[in-house]
């Protein structure tokens, strides 16, 4: 009997929901046996973890808060992972987005002016922020061919750095100065009640509030999908990710697509830090225990891998992710060790990784036909 | 003269330096077989978290203990690199998802903080710690005391390796044939070398020594558990094999350069040196000069990835090729 794998040559239509789903059951299986070799009881723990992401009152309306940031993030990562540019950076994007939306609340939100005006320049300046934290990356692959991977990781760090540096090591104008709590911790300024993103509350389940940033989440999904699906720019970032040789034969700006799609994709990611700073947090928040500790940026990644790159499939897995990470927020302690939630994700995706081979290719058992009397030891090897 | 700023930095940079080191070893010898393994801060942090469960919970003397630990860490750190080799040889899997992937399974969020909360690691010392191994009067020897005498016997080991790795490369019939696969997994297929073999088997090794390099960590630098504690460390290691040329003795002058770096913010502030916002731009520093570092070789006259195995993170596919 040999057992070989081969090509499909045509993708069954539905293995690619059987694929992620099969996934998302055979990591909970193998978490599982995470949870039993580590002295838990896998059962209770699944069920305390869909009750805290989904079922109890108000626990929708928590996975939101979670589910909206790691929306944006899946959605940078699709936007440059699609042309084959890896910015694993979103987390540090989101940090400058955070940094320039905040001041952008802070400096217009105190001097009166239209509602609507103080929010739309924390969002315009969320996304230069981003934008341009990400483009240190684009602009070095683009011009000097240098790994865009580790360049956009590294800089996660120093986007760290300064966040921990304008709230706690400066009397920056972003840090709260004034006060008796600003003498005891260094916090951040709070936005003025003008640059206060605004909710829509919907009366189910003991109150769901739907933050602007989830809208703007599910728009920027749309124009990223219309931008890939219907536009030359798209098709010439997917030409250029599948084959780049084949795209400069037909005369595709190779380093004018570099700087665009790290452009969108930091632009989204920083819209996500504005949206941090407007809807949940409303000061920045410096905190290496607080947003740094997160790491949306990172979940992201796993969040556009499941979606297979695709913005809407994006916007579905951030909200089912979202209320795993919710969840493993609330119920965080002895019997829920911090950590195990990643755990799942990490496994999730490796088996979507590995569940991908059974969408491209078939296995095939083969039995070797018993008429010939001796078949020969090893099956001979077609000409190549 | 022994407490002069540059002796002491570079002292510490040789002991800063020896994480990234064994990290470093460990991915070229993957990347000479083909296999981008971006799973190493993952990997690391797994190990550190293992070596120092160890030390924590066996009662035996310090040397039994710590030897059982280092293992311990580098049987982790294999562990956490079978899951890579299986996805991306076996399933020809995307390396760098697949890497990525294992970062985030492995790391800061995932599995090395769920044990660490889990064994109840955070907030306490290490019970052993690994010590300067040479006699003290070796030791105040002016300049060469504290940088080559003054340290632990994880530094003289890997200065072993750094051989070893070299000799095995360059002298070895498994290394040529490690180079040939990582170059022309094709040719060396119809020679009769066992790609698959040799791909998992350097996978499973860089798995080793990141979990080493982990140990290294939490055991001789920092003796202590704290989530994340590797901070980028792994993605540093994964530059430095690219400055390194994919050369084991380049590697040993680029960990000791970033090793030097990691130790100076806290070597200004012991001193209480202010240089404008200290605490940002030296923490930053190390970061920021890899990234310079990687411009300039990726740029210019080495634009040809000097020495880049030929098919690293492409999979070999018999009948494909």
């Amino acid at each position: 009997m040999r057992i070989s794998v081969e090509q499909r040559l045509r993708r069954p239509r539905w293995l690619t929901v059987v694929v992620p789903v099969g996934s998302v059951v055979f990591a909970f299986l193998v978490a599982a046996v995470v949870l039993v070799a580590t002295g838990h009881n896998p059962v209770s723990t699944y069920r305390q973890l869909f009750d805290a992401a989904f079922l109890q009152n108000q626990s929708i309306d928590q996975t939101l808060i979670v589910a909206t940031p790691l929306a944006f993030m899946g959605l940078a990562a699709a936007a440059a992972f699609r042309m084959k540019l890896y910015n694993i950076g979103a987390e540090g994007q989101m940090y400058m987005g955070a940094i320039f939306g905040a001041a952008a609340g802070l400096y217009f939100g105190g001097r009166g002016g239209p509602a609507p005006f103080p929010i739309a320049a924390m969002v315009v300046a969320g996304m230069a922020g981003g934008a341009a934290w990400a483009l240190i990356s684009g602009v070095l692959r683009a011009f000097f061919k240098t790994n865009e991977i580790l360049t956009s990781l590294l800089l996660n760090y120093v986007a760290g750095y300064i966040l921990t540096y304008l709230i706690f090591e400066s009397e920056s104008y972003w840090r709260q100065t004034k006060g008796f709590n600003a003498s005891v911790f260094p916090t951040g300024k709070p936005l003025p009640h003008s640059a206060v993103w605004p909710g829509w509350t919907l009366h189910v389940q003991g109150g769901l509030t739907f933050p602007l940033g989830a809208f703007l989440a599910v728009a920027a999904a749309i124009v990223l999908w219309v931008l890939y699906k219907l536009t030359r720019f798209g098709f010439e970032a997917t030409v250029l990710g599948d084959s780049p040789r084949a795209a400069r034969y037909a005369g595709v700006r190779m380093r004018r697509k570099v700087l665009a799609v790290m452009g969108v994709s930091g632009a989204i990611a920083g819209l996500g830090g504005a949206s941090q700073i407007g809807d949940f947090s409303h000061s920045l928040d410096g905190d290496p225990n607080g947003l740094q500790k997160i790491g949306y940026g990172y979940t992201g990644i796993v969040v556009a891998a499941l979606g297979r790159y695709n913005p809407f499939a994006v916007v579905l897995i951030a909200f089912l992710l979202g209320g795993l990470e919710n969840a493993g927020n609330t119920l965080q302690g002895p019997d829920f060790p911090a950590g195990l939630v990643g755990v799942i994700q990490g496994i999730i995706l490796f088996s979507a990784l590995g569940g991908e081979i059974l969408s491209r290719h078939r296995i095939r058992v083969e039995r070797r036909t018993k008429r010939v009397p001796a078949a020969p030891a090893r099956a001979p090897e077609p000409a190549a | 003269m022994n407490n002069s700023l540059l002796v002491v930095l570079v002292a510490s940079g040789v002991a800063y330096g020896t994480p990234l080191l064994y990290a470093a070893l460990g991915e070229l010898l993957a990347e000479r077989s083909g296999v981008l393994n971006l799973g190493v801060e993952g990997m690391m942090l797994v190990g550190a978290v293992m070596g120092f469960w160890t030390v924590q919970r066996v009662h035996a003397n310090s040397g039994i203990t710590l030897t059982l630990a280092i293992l311990v860490a580098a049987v982790a750190g294999t562990v956490m690199s079978a899951i890579h080799a299986f996805l991306v040889i076996t399933l020809r899997a995307n390396q760098i998802v697949s890497g990525l992937a294992l970062t985030i399974f492995a790391g800061a969020v995932g599995l090395s903080s769920y044990l660490g909360n889990d064994f109840n690691l955070a907030d306490v010392p290490a019970s052993h710690t690994f010590h300067a191994l040479l006699p003290s009067g070796m030791q105040s020897l002016p300049v060469v005391g504290p940088i080559l005498f003054g340290q632990d016997i994880l530094v003289y080991i890997s200065w072993l390796c750094v051989i070893a790795v070299g000799l095995y490369l360059s002298r070895t019939r498994p290394g040529l044939n490690l180079r040939a696969v990582g170059e022309a997994p094709a040719a060396a297929d119809t020679m009769g070398i066992n790609v698959t073999a040799y791909r998992y088997a350097h996978t499973l090794a860089g798995g080793a020594f990141a979990g080493v390099a982990g140990a290294t960590v939490t055991l001789a630098i920092t003796p202590q558990w704290v989530n994340g504690i590797t901070g980028g460390a792994g993605w540093i290691a994964i530059a430095l094999v690219i400055f390194a040329f994919w050369r084991p003795e380049l590697c040993l002058v680029g960990a000791y350069f970033f090793g030097a770096l990691q130790a100076l913010a806290p070597q200004l502030q012991a001193r209480n040196i202010n240089l404008g916002p200290t605490v940002l731009w030296t923490s930053s520093l190390p970061y920021v000069m890899t990234i310079l570092v990687l411009v300039v070789v990726s740029s210019g006259t080495a634009r040809r990835r000097l020495g880049a195995p030929a098919a690293l993170g492409v999979p070999y596919v018999r009948e494909e090729h």
